[in-house]
């Protein structure tokens, strides 16, 4: 594993949500650090808490009814989720940028898209509207949209998909961020699109030594770009540890699920999908024992209860599965 | 082999105004046969789910002609043509969350078609809608429940057996699978397999996620810009593509294997150009990283490769 100093650290965060039906616990007790340099990548099912998670970080939880009951994020020697100034200066947008799903909704339709890239130099920076839009361009350029000098006086709906995705890009590592929050930043792109969005992003953080956390589903993604892994079930984490680790030697069952469930490209072969039946746990009452109890192959009783304990199964590599405890009865492989 | 679908130079454009027309599908020429799952890929905008649209009459045909078994299918369709091939082609639609009406129970959306193109009695069809209900694998108690009482997975399943429930022999599945989570993706592409296999059907299946494309499917083709540009066997085509476009888009599908060695990978320039107003010449021109003076010139045609039995055809210069 590759020795780098850590940018983030988060520690048994939890949040819940209050709503009609009840309390909605999300996010139950995640920890994880993130390192400089690398891509941490955080997988996960629709509901998953995977989103919850980075916009606890990010301080964009809405609360109410949103409500962070425990944990503590720290960067820079600091709690942010108590305070989000370092310096006298919000860390967001400047120290941690954001770039959101659905490029189509997340960027304000009146505004001209060099404005919208401008504002967050504007306000981090300090500089004056027009070195502030002369310097929107060049970011433009920089994301390598064509013809960035005329785009930049466009409107959001005369530009394509990606180019928006781009121009989102462009205002997050704007002010040279040292993390890079991408949550889903290729799911609503073609495949082509997605490939150059990608190789982009790692160039910028070889560039900056910036730490990356991409929020996917697409496993193919994760093989693509990622060097740490994260994989949350039932707002839990259940499996976490290096890239080759999670694929090459997946140790919860979960993660081994997800893998069959997909289709893979070797010549000559075609194995059948094995889907994971079921469906993930309901989080007004989240499950005592293990989240993914329900729909696991390898149930135990003692999983029913109890929360599976952490187990180490090579260094930077841990689950949370039962079946890996000494005297467990059931094994997955 | 016998042909089910077939198309000849298929058209669809749309006027938009101001003297624009945008290329949605071009002179597109394809036969699929009887029970063949035929998959379609192309980026956004290539004209794929139009196609698709086109040849089940939801768009009236520009010009061109679309054949079942052999019969010419009208070029605008009128209620009493959807009323005689309700029961023959069907479509499943991408977002299970637009293509369910919110007003009425998933009972009641599954037995629509009954009531509307077959003449059977209320308890058939309510006996039929629940068979339905288990064989896409819902409770039939789940049938006076409304489309937001369900997950995105199961109201595919309700799409599936509203469109199935015809007994169709063609149905188009456009886009089935693209807006679900990875789990609940392999329970439907598991059902649609399940399905096609009982009910004897015949595919075409629309979707960008390449290696999905080529699990389901015998046959691919890929579209560009409105054009089939390549189409074969979809292990042919997915293992060794011919057209320059096919090679890129492949390149650039993520694979989800770890290999310690990545491979370098192809990638490819610029945007998908908008279909308005199409410069002569090959489409993909301006983008290939091959061209050659010919293409900017003439429009290659779909030609059978002599190397592989006529089975794998592209519409490239270089072949």
């Amino acid at each position: 594993m590759i020795n780098k100093s850590i940018a983030l650290k988060v520690s048994n965060l939890h949040v819940e949500f209050d709503t009609y039906g009840g309390v909605i616990k999300a996010v139950r007790g995640v920890s994880f650090s993130i390192k400089k340099g690398l891509t941490t990548a955080i997988v996960g099912e629709s509901g998953c808490g995977k989103s919850v998670t980075v916009q606890s970080i990010m301080g964009l939880i809405p609360k109410p009814p949103g409500k962070i009951t425990r944990g503590e994020v720290y960067f820079e020697k600091q709690d942010i989720l108590k305070n989000k100034k370092i310096n006298g200066k919000d860390i967001r947008g400047s120290k941690i940028g954001m770039i959101f799903q659905d490029p189509m909704t997340s960027l304000n339709p009146t505004m001209k898209i060099g404005d919208q890239v401008a504002e967050t130099i504007q306000t981090h920076l300090g500089l004056s509207y027009s070195n502030a839009f002369k310097k929107a361009i060049d970011l433009l350029d920089l994301v390598q949209i064509p013809d960035a000098k005329q785009r930049a006086s466009q409107y959001p709906f005369e530009l394509s998909g990606g180019m928006l995705q781009r121009s989102m890009i462009a205002m997050a590592v704007a002010c040279r961020p040292s993390i890079l929050i991408a949550d889903e930043p290729t799911t609503a792109l073609d495949v082509t699109i997605q490939s150059q969005i990608l190789s982009m992003l790692s160039d910028m953080q070889k560039e900056n030594d910036m730490a990356i956390i991409l929020i996917t589903h697409d496993l193919g993604v994760v093989a693509e770009i990622a060097d740490e892994v994260l994989v949350m079930y039932g707002g839990e984490i259940v499996e976490k540890g290096d890239v080759n680790e999670i694929y090459n030697n997946s140790s919860h069952p979960y993660t081994l699920g997800l893998k069959e469930a997909m289709p893979t490209n070797i010549k000559g072969e075609k194995k059948t999908l094995k889907p994971i039946e079921g469906s993930p746990p309901d989080l007004f009452r989240p499950p005592i024992g293990c989240s993914y109890f329900d729909r696991c192959p390898v149930a135990m009783n003692v999983c029913e209860k109890n929360r599976p304990e952490t187990y180490e199964i090579s260094k930077d590599h841990h689950t949370n599965c039962w079946a890996h405890h000494k005297y467990a009865t059931n094994s997955f492989k | 082999m016998t042909v089910l679908i077939e198309t000849k130079k298929l058209t669809k454009h749309f006027s938009i105004g101001r003297n624009n027309t945008v290329h949605a599908v071009d002179e597109v020429s394809l036969r699929i046969h009887q029970k063949e799952t035929m998959g379609l890929v192309g980026e956004s905008g290539s004209g794929k789910s139009t196609f698709g649209k086109a040849l089940l009459g939801l768009h009236r045909k520009t010009s061109g002609e679309a054949f079942y078994k052999k019969k010419l299918l009208p070029n605008n369709y009128k209620s009493s043509d959807f009323q005689k091939y309700a029961t023959s082609m069907q479509m499943i639609f991408q977002d299970p969350y637009s293509s369910l009406n919110p007003r009425m129970t998933a009972g009641e959306i599954v037995a629509e078609g009954l009531y509307l193109h077959t003449k059977l009695n209320k308890n058939t069809i309510n006996q039929k809608v629940s068979e339905w209900f288990s064989l896409v694998g819902l409770e039939k108690s789940y049938m006076s429940r409304y489309p937001h009482e369900f997950s995105g997975g199961q109201r595919q399943r309700i799409g599936i057996a509203r469109a199935l429930i015809m007994e169709p022999e063609f149905v188009v599945c456009d886009e089935p699978i693209s807006a679900l989570d990875v789990s609940v993706q392999a329970q439907i592409i598991n059902l649609l397999e399940k399905l096609k296999t009982s009910l004897n059907l015949t595919l075409l299946f629309i979707a960008h996620d390449l290696s999905m494309v080529r699990y389901v499917s015998d046959r691919m083709a890929v579209m560009y810009l409105g054009k089939i540009v390549e189409i074969g066997n979809a292990n042919d085509i997915f293992f060794s593509p011919k057209h320059p476009y096919t090679q890129l888009l492949i390149s650039s599908n993520p694979e989800p294997e770890v290999s310690l060695n990545k491979k370098s990978k192809l990638t490819i320039n610029g945007e998908i150009p908008s279909a308005i107003n199409i410069k002569p010449g090959c489409r993909f021109a301006d983008r290939c990283p091959k061209v050659m003076k010919d293409c900017r010139e003439n429009t290659p045609k779909l030609k059978p490769l002599k190397t592989t039995n006529d089975k794998h055809s592209v519409a490239c210069y270089l072949y």
